[in-house]
């Protein structure tokens, strides 16, 4: 990798970094309960909930640090964390 | 020539060389002796003489770190400073090398607190000699002025992306009125090109700057700046050619010799002191002494490979610093050469002497009695270093 | 996607991200961020990866806000400002400690800036040290709780009365736990011309001590009980308040975290907690809250 002078760097380059491998518990998502509000995917700190063509959400597995905060905060408690198995 | 010439005080010659130069970002705090510069400068900006934003911080650790946010944003930039401002700065001159912000400043080079003095030395610039910044030393008013496009054009180059400091010697620089050539806006726009950077803050292409680098990259970095001062030191010597091609005046590369090539006994030193060495040693070659001056205008990058070169004949190397580091009871020129020599054939006797610290005035008969020193160690009397103008009074 | 890309080291659930997340929703692509050294600088940017999508600079601790002003600076003399916004975002250690003096000279000159001070109270980037920001008992590294010690002895530093002390025409405190609000509020901070500042309330888990899922909880509650009040200023006078139905009392914030545990101990602290609660009551009263 060539080292880029002034420490510049290019932009979104985390990415490459899957930081889903730190959690231990998972959200699971139950759209049955959802109401489509919207605020798991404004609170989560990585930004990695995304929306789905039918207006649901589904958070990125791969980047997911399993924080809870969407759990926590789904005021349909639609969302329950479950301890990840091997 | 001579109708070109105006009288003018010495910070006055360098703020028009920087206004000619076109930065586009100046910031500005009030120190002494620097101060006349950047008023020169306001002056310029009020007039409407110069298009550039000017800002008036509120501190030296501001000014510095204002530029870096410009130059990363691509504007060319210039402050000023001394003394206690370039020591408020010190954290951020390292910052702006490893960044590579091509940042120019004058150093008006005056002693450090405590005690407090406002009179020239070189301790200010000598003791950041390990940031990672150009440092060049002017002889005289011409040669501060005519630096100034010569170091933007240096920093600015895509090979060497490094901050500099023209270093220029407090109030016998800086409030001295000499003749002087004013730099040519004509020949300054053909001389120096716009600055434009490949990598800015630009919302059109976003990048990072400063990132943290841990143990498996820090020292690439710190390589890298390495190899852009060996570039420098050949740009350094085209960057002078290239200057009097256009402009008519030379000032050496990165050292300059002043009857050197026969001498026997050489200083070297660095500064203003330059014209008084000039003045003795024309004063003793009447006399038949072999007495010659090895200039060194180039501090960082240090022309190891240069100096090497022009002291063939040498038997006795004096050099004069009028900075000291403490504990080693040595000013840095004086280690600097010895090292220099160490690995080479030439292992001639090298004698320190400081002097001149806090502005005491360096006369020619000093000089004179600092030379005949140099004739002792032919007869075994050899002295490492030494203050040179100690008073016994107070010592 | 946000324009604060995933991948970063922050800690699970961490205030700082979601802040520097918000602020790049609010602010769109068309800004150049300004950090200090902290958290937010440390996670989102090791060589050679870094989680920022829009133009970046960090230099050091201290001189954002110089920083910061050299960048606009040098988009006006180049006649790039246009409609970019310069927007400095850093730490409470950063901001009004270490940084106090650079802010305030870019305050005092007027640069069109907008500064963000994420507030979670401590240097969170070094280990939970105390700083001016750090409330009234909060047990830090460096200002514990201990046999004789009721944790930190002083009070917050009034940032915000500060900057708009300056003159800044826009002042604002947020939370991350209020989104919508942070987010207007920090669009129209960038929209007024001139220096303009936004104190954002970040419940950090990691130094706070409590788990990471309740972070939004956290700042909830600090707004619900008047110990973080949400308020505006322009030019100088309070011009927008969020009242509070219900105030509840500071023991429901305090005891949900482990900063503050040694109050709800063996101990009766009750005198102190009093304590407390007269600043959300001093909150309530001079921002009328209620």
């Amino acid at each position: 990798m060539k080292l880029v002078i002034k420490t510049v760097v290019k932009p979104g380059s985390t990415r490459a970094n899957k930081t889903g491998a730190w959690r231990s518990f998972m959200p699971v998502f139950d759209h049955k309960l959802c109401s489509k509000c919207g605020i798991c995917a404004i609170y989560c700190p990585e930004g990695i909930v995304n929306k789905l063509e039918n207006g649901y959400f589904e958070p990125d597995y791969e980047y997911c640090k399993g924080c809870g905060i969407c759990a926590n905060e789904c005021p349909k408690k639609a969302i329950v964390m479950v301890l990840e198995g091997k | 020539m001579r109708k070109n010439m105006v009288v003018v005080e010495g910070s006055y010659a360098v703020a028009h060389a920087v206004k000619v130069c076109r930065p586009n970002v100046i910031s500005a705090y009030p120190i002494t002796p620097q101060t006349h510069i950047v008023e020169d400068l306001a002056q310029f900006v009020a007039d409407g003489d110069m298009n550039c934003e000017y800002m008036n911080v509120e501190s030296e650790f501001s000014a510095i770190s204002a530029l870096i946010g410009a130059s990363a944003a691509g504007a060319r930039t210039y402050s000023s400073t001394t003394s206690q401002g370039l020591a408020l700065m010190h954290e951020v001159l390292f910052n702006a090398s490893g960044m590579r912000l091509p940042i120019v400043m004058t150093v008006v080079n005056r002693a450090l607190s405590a005690p407090i003095n406002i009179w020239n030395d070189q301790q200010d610039s000598i003791s950041q000699r390990d940031t990672g910044w150009i440092q060049l030393y002017a002889e005289d008013v011409q040669e501060s002025a005519d630096m100034t496009p010569q170091i933007y054009k240096l920093a600015e180059d895509e090979d060497v992306l490094l901050p500099a400091m023209s270093c220029m010697d407090g109030f016998i620089l800086s409030h001295v009125y000499e003749p002087v050539i004013l730099l040519e806006q004509s020949l300054t726009d053909e001389f120096l090109p716009a600055y434009n950077p490949e990598f800015v803050l630009d919302p059109k292409n976003p990048m990072s700057f400063g990132a943290f680098a841990d143990p498996s990259t820090y020292t690439e970095f710190r390589y890298k700046q390495e190899k852009a001062m060996g570039v420098a030191l050949k740009k350094i010597e085209e960057i002078a050619n290239e200057f009097k091609d256009i402009y008519g005046r030379y000032y050496g590369g990165l050292i300059d010799g002043y009857v050197l090539d026969d001498a026997q006994i050489v200083i070297i030193a660095m500064g203003s002191i330059i014209g008084t060495i000039k003045d003795t040693i024309d004063e003793l070659r009447k006399e038949g002494e072999s007495v010659g001056l090895l200039k060194v205008r180039s501090f960082r990058p240090f022309p190891t490979e240069a100096i090497r070169k022009s002291l063939k004949n040498a038997r006795v190397i004096i050099t004069l610093d009028k900075n000291i580091s403490i504990g080693k009871n040595e000013g840095a020129l004086c280690t600097e050469i010895k090292a220099c020599l160490y690995n080479t054939d030439n292992r001639v006797p090298v004698i320190g002497f400081m002097l001149g610290h806090g502005g005491r005035d360096i006369p020619i008969h000093m000089i004179k009695k600092i030379i005949n020193k140099a004739k002792l160690v032919e007869k075994g009397i050899f002295v490492e270093s030494e203050f040179a103008d100690l008073r016994e009074d107070l010592a | 996607m946000s324009l604060l890309k995933p991948g970063h080291r922050g800690c699970a659930g961490c205030c700082d991200a979601l802040a520097g997340k918000f602020m790049l929703d609010a602010l769109g692509e068309d800004v150049i961020v300004v950090s200090p050294t902290g958290c937010l600088e440390v996670f989102t940017t090791p060589y050679p990866e870094s989680a920022w999508g829009v133009p970046w600079v960090h230099s050091l601790f201290e001189n954002a806000a110089a920083v910061a002003s050299g960048v606009e600076a040098a988009l006006k003399a180049l006649g790039k400002k246009n409609n970019t916004k310069v927007v400095a975002i850093g730490g409470d250690g950063a901001t009004l400690d270490i940084g106090l003096q650079a802010i305030s000279g870019a305050f005092e000159r007027g640069h069109d800036i907008t500064y963000i001070c994420v507030d979670n109270e401590a240097y969170m980037n070094t280990g939970i040290q105390r700083s001016g920001a750090t409330p009234l008992y909060a047990s830090t590294t460096t200002s514990p709780a201990g046999k004789v010690s009721i944790g930190n002895p002083q009070h917050k530093k009034n940032m915000p009365a500060i900057m708009a002390a300056h003159g800044s025409p826009y002042v604002a405190t947020a939370s991350i736990a209020y989104a919508p609000d942070m987010m207007k509020k920090v669009k129209k901070a960038a929209q007024v011309k001139g220096p303009t500042y936004v104190h954002v309330h970040a419940p950090c888990c990691t130094g706070w001590k409590f788990e990471g899922s309740k972070t939004i909880e956290v700042g909830r509650l600090a707004v619900e009980t008047a110990m973080w009040p949400l308020y505006e200023m322009e030019n100088g006078e309070i011009t927008g308040v969020r009242k509070i139905k219900n105030r509840k009392p500071v023991e429901e914030y305090l005891k949900v975290q482990g900063r503050f545990k040694h109050l709800f101990g063996k101990e009766d602290k009750t005198e102190d907690i009093k304590k407390i609660q007269a600043i959300a009551d001093w909150n309530a009263k001079h921002f009328g809250l209620e």
